[in-house]
């Protein structure tokens, strides 16, 4: 027992941890701040959320021991159980649980208030690596396929039922896990590249969205197997083309054209040499890549010139709310503006802890929990943004590079399954906060208020850094 | 096997999460560090500039009595978001103004910022807010912010007074210390003493959350600042003097002014019709300025100081004065009447018999004696030309205050008229004009025109026998700051001082036995100078001048009345009663006075125009 114990801190993945603790201790502090009042002066008062959060980081951590001590198979034994449990427990929350906010996701019981939807993340992504990482699943056989989404959609579905569309949209997140199975790529770049640029289409001028698709096409070209050589040959003859096409438009034709036909243009002169090349090596990718890029810029073309010419004014409307766009000072565009303006006016290095006035009295709305990333944004500035986005984006990469040295399938499958999920809501969160993304009330992982979503975040890191601490021993 | 054969996957997945992750601090660093409009929103998002208003100045007369105070008035002030179900008619009610106008301020109050107080009704008066005061629970979302409105003693000295109004753009524009709801001073002494009446405002800044809630001072009040009252103003007004000139002049059109002639302070100035400054106060005054504004009597228009008439034959002791100095004549200077002055076929017409000297000429406003004087002054050999001695002659008469800017303290002045000699080189030709070109100037009429405030000013200059103060309104200032330094200083006409006896003595007689005898104060000895100045469209206007006493002059005055006729018919006997009563404070002949109160011109006039 006991050394088995020592095994564990041993091959425990302590920058994982490390990370972890200081998100987990940055989020407290912000929370402190966001909700600090005069009145309650002392940061240790547990009537205070940032006080029954220090509460809900003890008995994380409690359970992160219970995790690391446990016995790493009892995971893939158990997954399915999790996962049914799980379900039970999503439908009995439509009928017994607390309605908040019109969507009935809460089990209260005493003062304990729990949300089944949050620990649904990781039993779907357990039951899902079960699932996946089984000998003779094969993601081309269509019964498989529909099979492991139906695990996703079970849950999803469920959830849908509460409302609680961002616990739903989490879990098209694991499109990633799919690809990195061996989903074909086409698939994740139509849904990601078909939303992206449909989005941006919408909110950004055309010239930024056509130089995002000649980027995008560059690292796809990378994707299929191609050196970076040829990407970066790529990129400079339409860099070339085009500003000798912006010379001769700025010069000879008086700005004639606008921006983004230039770049179009060059775009359109780069298929003849993808060809030519193309022969000469006898690999057709490239001309595949830029074939694609020139049907995304009709894609953009035909998504531009539906929106402003065929729709009318009242479904532009619509779909710009949904969609966060439209300043509505009431509503979500208001919640947007305000918290642009907490983010926006911390500067570079920040007003100090304590000091953020839009947080402090409350022009952010839900500044302890969808929101918190405002306070970080308000007080620590863009240093301290970048560095918590940082942290964020270094946990992922390294629970990928982790996901990718397990032995077993399992625990791999699993592992990509937390990096998407984590990604997903850091990206989801930070963005609706600086008005990237429209809003959608997820948590910011380890940071926003709440024991429900601590814990299960917890619950779904450690339970990977259990069973990659005992990588060696799976053989 | 998977493992090997997609592995590289993990580049791309890292990549996509790197790039939006990327694309993220970018837009940060855009909003945090580039762009500062979200630090200016931030800011209007919390604080509350509260603005503390000062009380305006108090103004005294030189008696000290009190002419202008402060009253409390009221502000209604709506936070649209508090505002709850109430009865819309009975607040209208309450303040006197239509649902419908209430319904537009509102909405505008709304369309403003939902959070924030904003201003529906300024000014609402003391009556009217006890009323509202009662029933102020009845209407949530509303407070009263405490103001002050001006409050005018008397009904009259409106000219002198002037009145405040809200700052528009031209003002906020122009002067940064004025925002919007500030009160400026317009015109009279709110105008030209303006800084030190209006104090200066307080700011205090509050920290508001969300809901507008006030949560404290910004870093403990270090950036409000306090409030300072504004300085009290002492007029050298002596308003029973002015509201007696009023009085006579009602149902008149025209002007009185009086001055102290050893310092200079105006006594009363009296701009006839006249109005009630406190027409011009609070929410009245968008119903009483237009009204104003189109009476066809102009009572907003300041004739003692805007008013420009030919000063007619009270110019003439300036013509002896500038003769004497000059030389061409002396006091025993004798010249023939016989009726009048002939320039070829044109007569200056006059009615004495044989010849006047000085003295006599000025009682009698001999016109032909002051034709004969003006030639030699314009054909003076040492000056060479007509038009050089002409500009000696202007320069003179500018000496008495004459055809200048005085530059007083009140606001508004006219020039007056007295063109340089390339007026009438332009006119006639250089070398083709001479003395008796503009032969009409020796008696005060043709190209020459003066406001009642300068001749005024001349004949304090006359009573102090050679010099004067300008002329101002103001004596005194609370806290130490003395008037301006210009008002201290002689305006020195370099007359020599025994010239004045002689013209002087003429004036006496003028009262005595002359034309100005209206005038006459028992047991004090005035002297004066009537006039009449051509209207061409009218019946002639009625001007008078004179000092008083003799000696040791206390009070010095010009009197207009339009249409009045001739100075003896109207100006004369108005000035005596000013001057009576100033300096003794007490009217002798009640019957002048009572004719002199009823009389009205100013029906006359209508019909006249009509």
């Amino acid at each position: 027992m006991k050394q088995r114990g020592a095994n564990i801190l041993r091959s425990l993945d302590w920058p994982v941890f490390m990370l972890y603790t200081a998100l987990v201790f940055l989020g407290w502090f912000n929370i402190h701040a966001a909700v600090f009042d005069d009145k309650y002066s002392s940061i240790f008062d547990f009537a205070a959320r940032y006080g029954k959060q220090l509460v809900w980081i003890g008995v994380s951590y409690i359970i992160i021991i219970l995790i690391m001590a446990s016995n790493y198979r009892i995971y893939s034994v158990l997954s399915y159980f999790i996962y049914g449990g799980i379900i039970i427990l999503l439908m009995a929350v439509l009928v017994v649980g607390t309605k908040t906010n019109g969507a009935r996701s809460w089990f209260e019981i005493g003062n304990l208030k729990i949300q089944p939807a949050e620990f649904a993340k990781f039993a779907t992504a357990l039951a899902l690596s079960k699932f996946m990482s089984a000998y003779d699943f094969n993601l081309n056989k269509l019964r498989d396929l529909i099979m492991s989404a139906s695990i996703i959609l079970l849950p999803a579905g469920l959830i849908l039922l509460q409302p609680d569309m961002g616990s739903v949209l989490v879990y098209f997140s694991l499109i990633f896990v799919f690809y990195r199975e061996g989903m074909t790529g086409m698939i994740l770049l139509l849904v990601v590249l078909g939303i992206a640029v449909f989005v941006t289409t919408l909110q950004y001028e055309l010239s930024v969205v056509i130089i995002g698709l000649v980027i995008v096409a560059g690292i796809w070209h990378c994707g299929m197997g191609r050196s970076l050589t040829e990407t970066l040959i790529a990129w400079g003859i339409i860099i070339v083309l085009t500003t000798i096409f912006w010379v001769i438009n700025h010069f000879a034709l008086n700005d004639k054209f606008e921006f983004h036909f230039l770049i179009v243009a060059a775009s359109l002169l780069l298929l003849p040499v993808a060809l030519v090349y193309s022969y000469m090596k006898k690999n057709w990718t490239a001309v595949f890549v830029c074939g694609g890029l020139l049907l995304m810029f009709v894609y953009v073309f035909s998504v531009d010139f539906v929106f402003n010419n065929v729709m009318t004014d009242h479904q532009q409307t619509l779909i710009r709310v949904f969609l966060g766009l439209e300043v509505d000072p009431q509503g979500t565009g208001y919640n947007v503006e305000q918290s642009k303006i907490a983010i926006g006016s911390g500067g570079f290095a920040g007003k100090g802890y304590l000091q953020g006035t839009q947080t402090k009295y409350n022009f952010v709305p839900e500044q302890a929990t969808d929101f918190i990333f405002c306070t970080v944004g308000e007080e620590w500035g863009f240093l301290g943004s970048t560095i918590v986005i940082g942290l964020f984006l270094t946990l992922i990469l390294r629970i990928i590079y982790l996901a990718e040295k397990q032995r077993s399938v399992f625990s791999r499958i699993y592992g990509y399954c937390v990096a998407s999920i984590l990604f997903f809501h850091v990206a989801i969160n930070v963005g609706m906060t600086i008005g990237l993304v429209p809003v959608i009330g997820i948590p910011l992982p380890f940071f926003s208020y709440g024991g429900s979503s601590l814990w299960s975040f917890t619950i779904l890191l450690f339970i990977f850094v259990r069973m990659d601490a005992s990588r060696d021993e799976l053989l | 096997m998977n493992q090997t054969r997609y592995s590289n996957r993990k580049i791309i997945i890292g990549s996509i999460f790197s790039m939006i992750l990327l694309i993220y601090v970018i837009k940060l660093f855009t909003i945090q560090v580039m762009d500062s409009s979200y630090k200016m929103s931030a800011e209007s998002n919390v604080f509350r500039k509260v603005v503390d208003y000062p009380a305006r100045g108090l103004v005294f007369d030189r008696n000290n009595k009190l002419l202008v105070y402060n009253e409390s008035s009221y502000d209604l002030l709506v936070t649209p978001n508090h505002v709850e179900p109430f009865d819309t008619l009975d607040l209208c009610e309450i303040l006197g103004v239509s649902v419908e106008s209430f319904r537009k301020e509102f909405q505008k109050a709304e369309q403003y910022a939902r959070y924030k107080e904003s201003v529906i009704f300024k000014q609402i008066t003391k009556h009217r807010y006890s009323h509202l005061q009662e029933k102020m629970y009845k209407f949530p979302g509303f407070d009263v912010q405490k103001r002050t409105a001006r409050k005018y003693e008397y009904t009259g000295a409106a000219h002198v007074l002037g009145y405040v109004r809200e700052a528009d753009t031209a003002v906020i524009n122009h002067n940064p210390y004025y925002k919007a709801g500030d009160y400026v001073g317009v015109t009279g002494i709110e105008k030209s003493y303006e800084e030190q009446l209006r104090g200066r405002k307080g700011l205090k800044i509050y920290v508001v959350d969300v809901k507008n809630r006030i949560q404290g001072s910004y870093k403990d009040g270090c950036y409000d600042t306090a409030a300072i009252v504004g300085e009290n103003v002492t007029s050298t007004l002596d308003i029973d003097l002015q509201m007696y000139g009023e009085k006579l002049m009602q149902n008149k059109v025209g002007a009185i002014v009086a001055i102290e002639p050893a310092t200079g302070e105006i006594l009363a100035l009296v701009s006839s019709p006249g109005y009630d400054p406190n027409l011009l106060v609070g929410s009245d005054m968008s119903i009483n300025y237009p009204k104003l504004e189109r009476d066809k009597f102009k009572p907003m228009y300041n004739r003692a100081l805007l008013a420009m008439y030919p000063p007619g034959s009270t110019f003439k002791p300036i013509n002896a004065l500038i003769g004497l100095q000059e030389g061409v004549i002396n006091v025993n200077s004798s010249f023939p009447c016989n009726g009048g002055f002939s320039i070829g076929s044109h007569v200056v017409k006059c009615h004495h018999a044989g010849s006047l000297d000085l003295v006599s000429a000025i009682q009698h406003s001999c016109n032909a004696w002051f034709c004969y004087e003006f030639t030699k002054i314009i054909g003076d050999k040492k000056y060479g030309r007509a038009d050089s001695a002409y500009s000696n002659w202007r320069r003179r008469v500018q000496s008495f205050g004459l055809g200048k800017i005085l530059n007083s303290d009140l606001s508004q002045e006219k020039r007056g008229i007295i063109y340089s000699k390339d007026y009438f080189n332009r006119f006639y030709g250089e070398g083709h004009w001479s003395a008796f070109t503009i032969i009409s100037l020796s008696i005060g009429q043709g190209e020459l025109s003066f406001t009642p405030l300068q001749i005024a000013n001349a004949c304090a200059t006359i009573a102090n026998r050679g010099y004067y103060y300008i002329p101002h309104i103001v004596k005194e200032i609370d806290g130490g700051n003395s008037i301006d330094q210009r008002f201290f200083e002689k305006q020195d006409t370099h007359i020599r001082k025994e010239y004045f006896d002689a013209v002087i003595e003429g004036m006496y007689q003028v009262c005595e036995m002359g034309t100005g005898r209206a005038a006459r104060v028992p047991g004090i000895k005035v002297c004066g100078k009537t006039g009449t100045a051509q209207n061409p469209h009218g019946k002639d206007h009625s001007i008078f001048e004179a000092f008083a006493p003799m000696d040791n002059p206390k009070i010095a005055i010009a009197v207009y009345v339009e249409n009045g006729g001739f100075g003896a018919q109207y100006a004369a006997p108005i000035a005596g009663l000013m001057m009576e009563k100033y300096l003794t404070d007490t009217i002798t002949r009640k019957d002048v006075e009572i004719r002199m109160c009823n009389a009205n011109l100013m029906d006359a006039n209508a019909q006249m125009k009509n």
